[in-house]
């Protein structure tokens, strides 16, 4: 389907990521999904550190 | 190629997945439990001084002193218990565990069970049933009564049964029981009942009085907990093997003292990660509230952290009515608990998860990537010494457990030279 067609039709979305996009389109009356999201250890640095060395374990 | 890592969690989940835990039989923890001595008090979770002890532990340290003599009042208990002549130690230092407080004294008597693949032990006393009771901090008259009733009545005829009847496989009947929608941990309606229609005819064969044998099989059929002290050191001796396995990422204990709680990691030994108990959501109990409880106490998820209880709530649906929540939440809590372990349990079996295995093998790399943290359903005890129990909920550990010990473990192998530069 080519991206013309596709907004011409009822749209239904599934957001991944932050909640104030499916939160703007929600208020445009578009039907949303917003998927359960988290970043990576909840992005936390030092933890991400920590799980990026264990990616290097021998 | 596996990595060290990947091959040491191998080892520890199949460790897990091949052990027998099996009822041996029964003995007085003096005698059984490793390094038991009578100026030595168990209690659950991990270490803990007197002076840090919550309100349910210090009631429960109390009604053992009375119980084993050493003081005839509370107020002279609790100045025994702060003289400094009794030594404190956690249930998990001795191969043992115990629910809520878990106070062990040298003349209780204990469960033996045996995990027959490996020949290590775990010990748990006798569940003593709801109300006032010594595991939830209550040391009243009644308390201690019934203490002294289960070591006169109640156990010589437990082991004199075990005896006649032979060795239980308490596998094979906790997989029974997650069939019949228990889950062992806060609700072992099913479970005890497949223990008493086990043993009934040797407790009759027993050599004592009518009377006698009435009074155990009405106290055993009265108390739906009556199988919470076997499941959860079954859990301890299938768990304790894995623990000894070099660079597992596996966690082998979770457990909680009412102030701390804290987990240990299999390639980090014997040492404890802690951080402050958090404080139950649940139901409370009429005329109880929040405001009342105590923070997590008890080494009872031991049995969530073989991947029962909490972790196998969605085959427990009228759990729900205890804890809170409704059938849809545990079979969330459930799946969200595939998320944080390595494998699905080869014999405890979930009929609602289309009979997908128990979620097994908790690992803490999972845990801090996905911040999905272990849940688990428990009693709540009054923050007060000798008032009992107020509710039952849901609750996690603290992640700050976890963290440190992904730091702890990422040293280790630093440390070792196994991380490349």
């Amino acid at each position: 389907m080519s991206l013309n067609n596709l907004f011409k039709q009822e749209l239904k979305v599934v957001n991944m990521g932050l909640k104030s996009f499916a939160n703007d389109l929600k208020s445009q009356d578009v039907k949303v999904i917003q998927l359960s999201w988290k970043p990576k250890a909840g992005g936390k640095k030092n933890m991400l550190d920590l799980l990026g060395k264990l990616k290097k374990v021998k | 190629m596996q990595t060290i890592i990947e091959k040491a969690n191998q080892e520890a989940l199949e460790i897990i997945q091949n052990g027998q835990p099996t009822l041996i039989g029964l003995g007085i923890a003096g005698e059984v439990i490793p390094g038991m001595e009578k100026d030595l008090f168990l209690h659950a979770g991990p270490p803990i001084s007197w002076e840090r002890m919550s309100g349910p532990l210090r009631g429960g340290v109390m009604a053992g002193l009375m119980y084993e003599g050493l003081a005839e009042t509370p107020e002279e208990a609790a100045e025994y218990a702060a003289s400094g002549k009794l030594r404190f130690d956690p249930c998990h230092h001795h191969d043992a565990v115990g629910p809520m407080a878990g106070i062990v004294t040298s003349k209780m008597p204990v469960w033996i069970i045996e995990n027959k693949t490996y020949g290590n032990r775990a010990y748990c006393t006798l569940n003593e049933g709801l109300g006032k009771v010594l595991r939830m901090g209550a040391y009243g008259p009644e308390v201690i009564e019934r203490l002294n009733w289960m070591e006169k009545t109640l156990y010589p005829i437990l082991k004199e049964t075990i005896e006649i009847h032979g060795p239980i496989d308490l596998k094979v009947m906790i997989a029974q029981a997650l069939q019949m929608g228990d889950e062992v941990h806060n609700r072992n309606k099913a479970a005890t009942s497949l223990l008493i229609r086990e043993i009934a005819s040797s407790i009759i064969k027993t050599s004592f009085s009518d009377e006698d044998k009435i009074a155990v099989l009405e106290f055993l059929n009265s108390n739906d907990h009556t199988f919470l002290n076997l499941s959860m050191p079954a859990a301890k001796a299938t768990l304790e093997p894995a623990g000894k396995v070099k660079h597992a990422s596996i966690v082998y204990t979770m457990a909680r003292n009412g102030t701390d709680f804290g987990i240990r990691v299999a390639a980090l030994g014997n040492r404890w990660f802690t951080a402050p108990a958090e404080i139950i959501d649940g139901l409370y109990f009429p005329g109880f509230s929040m405001e009342d409880a105590n923070p997590d106490v008890g080494d009872s998820c031991i049995t969530e952290t073989l991947g029962i209880g909490g972790f196998s709530m969605a085959t427990a649906p009228a759990i729900v009515q205890f804890v809170g929540g409704t059938p849809k939440d545990a079979i969330r809590y459930t799946t969200s608990m595939y998320e944080i372990t390595s494998e699905e349990s080869k014999i405890y079996k979930l009929p609602p998860m289309n009979f997908r295995g128990a979620p097994t093998g908790i690992d803490i790399q999972k845990v801090i990537e996905t911040q999905i943290l272990p849940v688990i359903n428990t009693g709540i005890a009054h923050k007060e010494a000798g008032v009992g129990q107020v509710g039952a909920g849901i609750v996690h550990p603290p992640m700050a457990c976890f963290e440190q010990a992904l730091e702890a473990y990422v040293n280790l192998l630093e440390d070792e030279g196994l991380l490349e530069d």
